[in-house]
């Protein structure tokens, strides 16, 4: 049996059952990773030997017991580099504490190992903006990963982990969830503690896992979540054990098509493959009616103004005098800020920075962020209006498949307009999760389809049963990508 | 809400980031194209709309002050690319 193929689920059962130790798990995991020869390139670093270390100390009669989970490497893990795929902390920065959901799945006894690769500071939607490396898609090696969770989706799709935490400002976790065929789950906002996670847009951000299956998504979520004291955004909402539901009949579920989200520009196969699902769906007993969320149509450009400027404000912590990289020579405070910054960032953090800058830059204030803020406000009732008709609103992840590493470097508004279905889930702070519904061929490739389901406010329970139902009626969840 | 004038320098100064030459008409045409695409915003009518920062209401938290256990000296300054006497070490930012 391949360990490092497994859910989380599964060896769970075999560690209890004593058939195998958290240790025979990292070494498989190693196997993998070593016989990849950096293809798919998930990881950024490892720590096999701290990690070996904790798994002979692992109590495996806790919940996560002896389960390694790889970490984006934007999410602070005592000891371990941090470098958000940044040359700005590329061997300039230890973390000095574990973020908040690491101590919660700590305690649960998970083991955090291997730190995946990322555009950096999650600005991107393919890990080509990493500093530090390429990503490959596990199905597709000529094919982006998406992002900006790559190599977390990488390394979860292409079995190179057991399970990973990503982070989701405008799509992070779906969308490269949908590209490598695994599951993504981007819990409400609030849901779980920021605390630990570098920010980059604080009203946007949170933490979530992806897992190669939806019981596994459930069972992390149990201990992602809670109130913390040290986030402030934090909700102070119980929560459920996510995995009680799972099995449960979704008979008389209502689930909204928004007409928004199924336009002309989705790609023929998606839309075959998403059609398919939501007839799956009918037959398992849900009601699907056609809704609509007006205001579709601005989010992209409302989100292209409030997340680089609030990023804009986030990243001036980096200033070459706490951590990071620190600028030799300069001649005064002023190039010693300018200059260090120049070094440090890459193309498109630059570029956010600036779009950022301006938006809030006097005179621009009102005609770009306020307004921007003030069409938040229509796409959130847009869904809340939307909600008092449906349990459920579904539509594509992404509305095209993983596209050629290089194809939209160079074009950042193309690049930008892929985001259109994962977007406003995070303008109105809404869980959404994305799971797998079947492959397209493309040059005799099969690239993986992502379903997206959008919940009500902190109802991820039902995002859940429903991904469960359907992920039991089919078998895309079990097919693996050829090595 | 047309970008009259899109000072690219200006703005790059204001962010604290020293641009090359080419970087700053490679981002200035890049930006000029993303900022027009802004321009979808005024395909609405936002009059007597209020603004939305955070999805979820937040509110101002205090918390009692107590004492606690936060870093050590040491490891706060453990990752300071320049540390003299158990102190960051910054830029001269005033005249001799």
């Amino acid at each position: 049996m391949s360990l490092a193929s497994s859910t989380i689920a599964e060896l769970r059962r075999h560690l209890l059952k004593k058939d195998i130790t958290p240790t025979d798990i990292l070494l498989d995991l190693q196997k993998s990773i070593t016989q990849d020869h950096g293809t798919v390139g998930a990881y950024l670093s490892l720590d096999i030997e701290s990690a070996l270390k904790e798994a002979v100390n692992t109590d495996v009669t806790l919940p996560l017991g002896g389960i390694p989970l790889a970490i984006k490497d934007n999410i602070n893990v005592i000891g371990q580099p941090c470098t958000c795929g940044s040359r700005f902390l590329n061997n300039s920065y230890t973390a000095p504490y574990d973020a908040t959901c690491i101590q919660q799945l700590r305690s649960a006894g998970a083991i955090p190992f291997g730190r995946a690769n990322m555009d950096e500071f999650a600005m991107g939607s393919s890990t080509e903006n990493s500093a530090l490396g390429v990503t490959r898609n596990p199905w597709d090696h000529d094919r982006i990963p998406g992002g900006s969770s790559g190599g977390s989706a990488a390394a979860v799709g292409g079995n190179l982990a057991i399970a990973a935490l990503g982070s989701d400002t405008g799509g992070s976790i779906r969308q490269p969830a949908a590209f490598c065929s695994c599951v993504g789950l981007k819990p409400t906002y609030g849901r779980v503690s920021r605390y630990g996670l570098v920010a980059f847009a604080s009203s946007l951000d949170q933490i979530g896992p992806l897992t190669k299956t939806v019981e596994d998504s459930a069972i992390l979520l149990n201990y992602l979540c809670g109130k913390d004291k040290r986030d402030s955004t934090s909700l102070d909402a119980s929560v459920p054990d996510f995995t009680t539901v799972l099995g449960k009949d979704i008979k008389g579920l209502k689930i909204g098509l928004p007409k928004e989200y199924f336009i002309d520009g989705i790609h023929a196969g998606i839309r075959e493959k998403v059609d398919q699902a939501v007839r799956q769906l009918e037959n398992l007993g849900a009601h699907i009616e056609e809704i609509s969320l007006p205001h579709t149509d601005i989010a992209i450009a409302t989100y292209y103004v409030l997340a680089p400027a609030e990023a804009s404000a986030n990243l001036s912590r980096f200033d070459g005098v706490r951590y990071g990289h620190r600028a030799e020579n300069t001649s005064d405070v002023l190039d010693h800020y300018l200059t260090t910054r120049a070094e440090g960032f890459g193309p498109e953090v630059k570029r956010r920075i600036l779009l950022g800058t301006y938006v809030l830059s006097s005179g621009y204030y009102d005609a770009y962020y306020v307004k921007a803020q003030k069409a938040r406000t229509l796409i959130r009732k847009d869904f809340t209006d939307a909600f008092d008709n449906v349990d459920i609103i579904l539509s594509p992840t992404t509305p095209a498949p993983p596209f050629k590493l290089g194809e939209l470097r160079d074009d950042p508004l193309a690049m930008y307009l892929e985001d259109l279905c994962t977007i406003p889930a995070n303008l109105a702070g809404l869980p959404a999760l994305s799971l797998p519904c079947g492959f397209v061929s493309i040059n005799g490739k099969d690239l993986p389809v992502g379903l997206q389901l959008i919940g009500k406010p902190l109802d991820e329970a039902t995002l859940l049963k429903t991904a469960f139902a359907y992920e039991q009626s089919t078998t895309w969840h079990q097919r693996k990508p050829a090595h | 809400m047309a970008h009259t004038v899109l000072n690219i320098q200006h703005t790059a100064k204001l962010a604290r980031l020293k641009l090359t030459e080419s970087e700053a008409t490679k981002f200035h045409a890049q930006l000029s194209k993303i900022l027009d695409y802004m321009s979808t915003l005024d395909a609405h009518d936002f009059s007597g709309i209020e603004p939305t920062a955070h999805a979820m209401p937040v509110y101002d938290v205090w918390r009692n002050d107590e004492p606690h256990q936060d870093f050590t000296n040491q490891q706060a300054l453990a990752n300071a690319p320049k540390q003299n006497a158990g102190q960051f070490l910054i830029s001269r930012v005033v005249d001799e």
